[in-house]
């Protein structure tokens, strides 16, 4: 079965819907009778208000209501969580405003959802929301991290002081000041890691939909994680219980963290389909996408590191402000707290390591988990300060690093920021990308684009991250509120065909082939008649979702545990049928069958008989072959590369283009090696868009000025070139099938291999993303330093 | 309400829309040909990138009104007698989907190209791409599917 199994690189069983427009995405969906929803968005970054007024939009053609936050109020209904506590410096939890499930007395944020119209159309809705009468008092708003945490700065929550959402830690400081007393040179660097929207092309939407004579309802929703959607809409919405909700994710347009959270405009979609008795359908368009959907990144940092005289890492220290927005959300808190502060050790066995951050509350779109969520931040802090460290030190950068290097051996290695990284071996990484990339032939080529008048620049970056959410137990312990393991069943039908049930989910990454190959290659079955659903919580019994590369490693365990408990059932049901003793059935490649005898049944026979029982262990065995699995891992898993980009600055221009990107990966076993270099291209996509291209903008009124694909760049084809990736793969020790996770990898090294490119081009600092204007400017400024 | 009518993946059509309906609206809403998909309100993402009168062009800026009499290629008006395309076969053989949301555009926009150009470089593959994004893919296995795909309906 090799051929269809792990580690083939098969042919997507989802691609031919998408290809022939027969997905079925949230808005492609129309219930009976549905109405549409439009929401009215704050214009004002920060306002009083003091009344809305929406009695000629429910006088006006087609609409059927018009709710704000007092409706929602009255009905109990709650609004966005938080679903992490990260304990502060001083042992308090952090802060986390009370969020209504519309705006109520005051706005944070340009875009804030305020008040909703239902209409027969969705042109009626959008033409009644322009007669609803808000009375605003704007106040002062404020965007920026430090003016926000300024004495006098604006407050914005009362239940908030000084706007501070926590201030936190990891490390042994003491030791990092030890280590800093005896340093022979110390590097400081100061960075911003700069804000993005996550941008997933399909806009977010949702279905709301009740059924009075069950009294139940449903949400259809482009959600990453119906399971966890249906267990907050429930639990602290007000909008269950569980039994009698729904929620079905069919077919997702990529998600990269934006669509973890539940957000105000599902809750609201619900809510309202029971209120009315209709089905109410609301679609986002791109520019309330930009508005309202969840950024990322948005750090302001410091960091130093102590070396001794040969170049050895004495300590690390990193301070860094993260902007969490107007509101918390599910992961706002632990993503610039445990997601980044453990992984500032990087690949190196630096012995000292201390980190703090504090997070702060601006009037912004809230920031949570966006693509690697939390270790870019790490790695671009580390692998710019590493960089810088060599240039000051004319130590070559490979070398440094090398010096500096967690060795193969030292694996399991537990870092000083907490976690312990399973497996790696770094050296491997670099060395083959210095092949790849031809690192000892550039400075011929330097010097052949000099002759040209162009700066030619290489930048590195060596990193690890965290990911494979995750070990429920120290999830827990570090504040986390819902455990991480993940679930599978396995359903033989009687004729031998195979339904799986995950309670991961697919919006780009192929469960439905990889999974598919996992049952294949361990239960012989052609992928064909493998089956993969996911994404309703009416079929699949629960699960966690996917974001935090979790699929593979957590999930693909689930369904493995699922088909090795397959494959004992079976053995028992081949042992009556051969009349032979358990212990004798031997079980390969989809064929059970008895040493020393030619009798076998494959597993499709074994099936037949487990459902049509004529012949069966009855009064030992259930009929039926269906068994379901929760795999819950040990540790996180840790994926780390190597990556190398090569650029050319026209210092006329400041224009970037690049030459080469390298990325040699180390994401454990690969079962698709097709997906797996696709989820990487993806990666470096998103990763080169933050360092050159990405950037969201607010002015100091918190208007957005990044509002639309206008003015925020997204990379387009011409924007980026042919990557070349090449695995290394060491396994994984803690989970069945040695994988790492892989979709994140890509977004999280590439931005500081590209910047540390351009800044080795210009031979000055600059900031991301290294716009031709940004680069231009800095070349200036150093011609005229130079002067 | 104005009525139009079209021809749409060579079926005749006619519907009643608003003057302000929009093309991409009319085959979604009217039509229920759902492949057809919008990602934005700018005419930047090329989701919904559909053919008229041979030429690709985006449904989310042309009203449905003044595509009256005219011959409209969708997505689901590619693949024939349940064969895929060439396009939509190169784009699952070379891995040039992920989500699957831009590929409707993707593969209507590449179709416009062949037919204009039947031996794109590359670096013509990206430029034309230019009005499509892909937010998952990194674009590359796409390019390579649309160069694959010309080469085999070179034949």
């Amino acid at each position: 079965m090799a051929e269809t199994g792990i580690g083939a690189s098969v042919r997507r069983k989802e691609d031919n819907r998408f290809l022939t427009g027969k997905g079925r995405y949230t808005d492609d969906i129309n219930r009976l009778g549905q109405a549409y929803a439009y929401f009215l968005l704050s214009p004002h970054a920060r306002a009083k208000i003091n009344g809305i007024d929406t009695g000629a939009a429910k006088q006006a053609p087609g609409v059927l209501g018009v709710f704000t936050a007092a409706d929602l109020a009255a009905d109990g209904v709650g609004g966005p969580i938080c679903g992490w506590v990260v304990t502060q410096k001083n042992g308090e939890p952090h802060k986390s405003p009370a969020v209504s499930a519309l705006a109520s007395d005051r706005v944070n944020y340009v875009g804030e959802q305020v008040a909703v119209v239902v209409a027969e159309t969705l042109t009626q809705a959008k033409d009644a929301a322009e007669l609803i009468e808000v009375d605003y008092e704007p106040q002062q708003a404020v965007t920026k991290m430090k003016a926000s945490l300024a004495k006098g700065a604006p407050q914005l929550h009362d239940d908030v002081p000084g706007n501070l959402c926590f201030d936190w830690e990891i490390g042994d400081k003491a030791a990092a000041d030890a280590a800093f007393a005896k340093a022979h040179h110390v590097t400081k660097i100061d960075i911003l890691n700069n804000r993005l929207i996550p941008n997933a092309l399909e806009p977010r939407a949702a279905i709301g939909e009740y059924d009075s004579g069950t009294d139940s309802s449903t949400l259809y929703t482009t959600s990453q994680n119906p399971h966890v959607a249906r267990l907050v809409l429930a639990a602290f919405m007000g909008l269950g219980p569980e039994n009698k909700l729904r929620v079905v994710a069919p077919d997702v347009g990529g998600g990269f963290g934006s669509k973890i959270y539940v957000y105000r405009d599902e809750i609201v979609t619900l809510w309202a389909a029971k209120k009315l008795g209709r089905p109410v359908k609301w679609t986002a368009e791109r520019s309330a996408s930009f508005l309202n959907d969840a950024h990322g990144r948005d750090h302001d940092t410091h960091a130093e590191l102590a070396v001794d005289k040969d170049g050895n890492f004495l300590g690390l220290r990193v301070s860094t402000l993260a902007n969490v927005g107007a509101h918390n959300q599910i992961f706002s808190t632990a993503t610039p707290s445990y997601l980044y502060g453990c992984l500032l050790a990087g690949q190196y066995k630096t012995p000292a390591v201390y980190g703090e951050v504090k997070t702060v509350f601006t009037n912004t779109a809230p920031v949570d988990a966006y693509r690697g969520a939390g270790r870019p931040e790490a790695t671009f802090v580390v692998e710019r300060l590493v960089e810088k460290t060599a240039r000051e030190m004319g130590i070559d950068r490979t070398e440094l690093r090398r010096r500096n290097f967690i060795q193969p051996e030292q694996f399991p290695y537990q870092t000083p920021c907490l976690v312990q990284y399973d497996s790696g071996d770094f050296p491997l990484l670099l060395n083959r990308g210095m092949e790849v990339i031809d690192y000892a032939g550039f400075p011929a080529r330097r010097q052949a684009s000099a002759s040209r008048g162009k700066l030619r620049g290489l930048g590195l970056s060596c990193w690890v991250e965290a990911c494979g959410l995750a070990p429920s137990a120290v999830v827990g312990a570090l504040g986390g509120g819902v455990g991480q393991w993940e679930s599978a069943n396995i359903k033989f039908n009687p004729t031998g065909s195979v339904t799986v049930f995950t309670g991961s989910h697919s919006h780009g990454q192929g469960h439905e082939t990889v999974f598919a190959q996992i049952v294949s290659e361990h239960l012989g079955i052609p992928v064909e008649s493998v089956e993969v659903v996911h994404g309703d919580t009416a079929v699949v019994p629960f699960g966690m979702g996917t974001y935090g590369s979790r699929s593979g490693p957590v999930g693909g365990g689930a369904v493995y545990k699922a088909a090795q408990k397959i494959v004992e059932k079976g053995r028992k049901i081949a042992a009556h049928l051969f009349e032979a003793s358990v212990e004798d059935v031997e079980y390969a490649n989809g064929t059970y069958s008895v040493a020393g005898t030619d009798k076998t049944k494959t597993m499709a026979e074994i099936a037949f008989a487990a459902y049509v029982p004529h012949n069966y262990p009855l009064d030992e065995l259930e009929p039926g072959l269906d068994e379901t699995s929760f795999f819950d891992p040990m540790n996180f898993t840790f994926p780390s590369g190597a990556y190398f980009a090569e650029v050319e600055v026209d210092p006329d221009t400041g224009q970037v283009t690049i030459l080469d990107m390298v990325g040699i990966d180390d994401v454990g076993t690969v079962m698709n090696p097709m997906i797996v270099t696709g989820q990487l291209h993806g990666g470096f996509a998103q990763g080169i868009g933050q360092a050159l291209y990405e950037q969201c903008v607010y002015d100091d009124d918190g208007q957005l000025l990044t509002g639309s694909l206008m003015d925020y760049c997204m990379p387009r084809a011409d924007n980026l070139p042919s990557f070349k990736t090449e695995e290394t793969n060491q396994p994984c020790p803690h989970n069945p099938l040695g994988v790492k996770g892989c979709g994140e990898a890509g977004a999280i090294g590439s931005p500081a291999a590209m910047l540390n490119a351009v800044v080795d081009a210009i031979g000055v600092d600059i900031d991301m993303p290294a716009t031709p204007e940004k680069v231009w400017r800095a070349l200036q400024s150093r011609a005229q330093a130079a002067e | 309400m104005p009525s139009v009518s079209m021809t749409v993946n060579g079926k005749a059509v006619t519907g009643e829309v608003e003057g302000r309906t929009l093309l991409v609206e009319f085959l979604r809403q009217n039509l229920n040909l759902t492949g057809t998909h919008v990602g934005c309100d700018t005419s930047q993402c090329g989701a919904c990138v559909v053919h008229v009168n041979g030429k690709s062009i985006k449904a989310c800026t042309t009203l449905a009104v003044q595509a009256e009499g005219a011959e409209i290629i969708t997505i689901e008006g590619m693949a024939t007698n349940g064969d895929l395309h060439p396009i939509q076969a190169a784009f699952k053989e070379h891995h040039g989907l992920q989500c699957g949301f831009c590929t409707p555009g993707m593969v209507m926009s590449a179709a416009d190209l062949l037919q204009r150009n039947s031996n794109p470089s590359e670096p013509e593959v990206r430029e034309w791409l230019e009005g499509n994004i892909c937010r998952c893919t990194g674009y590359q296995n796409i390019v390579k599917a649309i160069q694959a795909a010309a080469q085999a309906m070179r034949g």
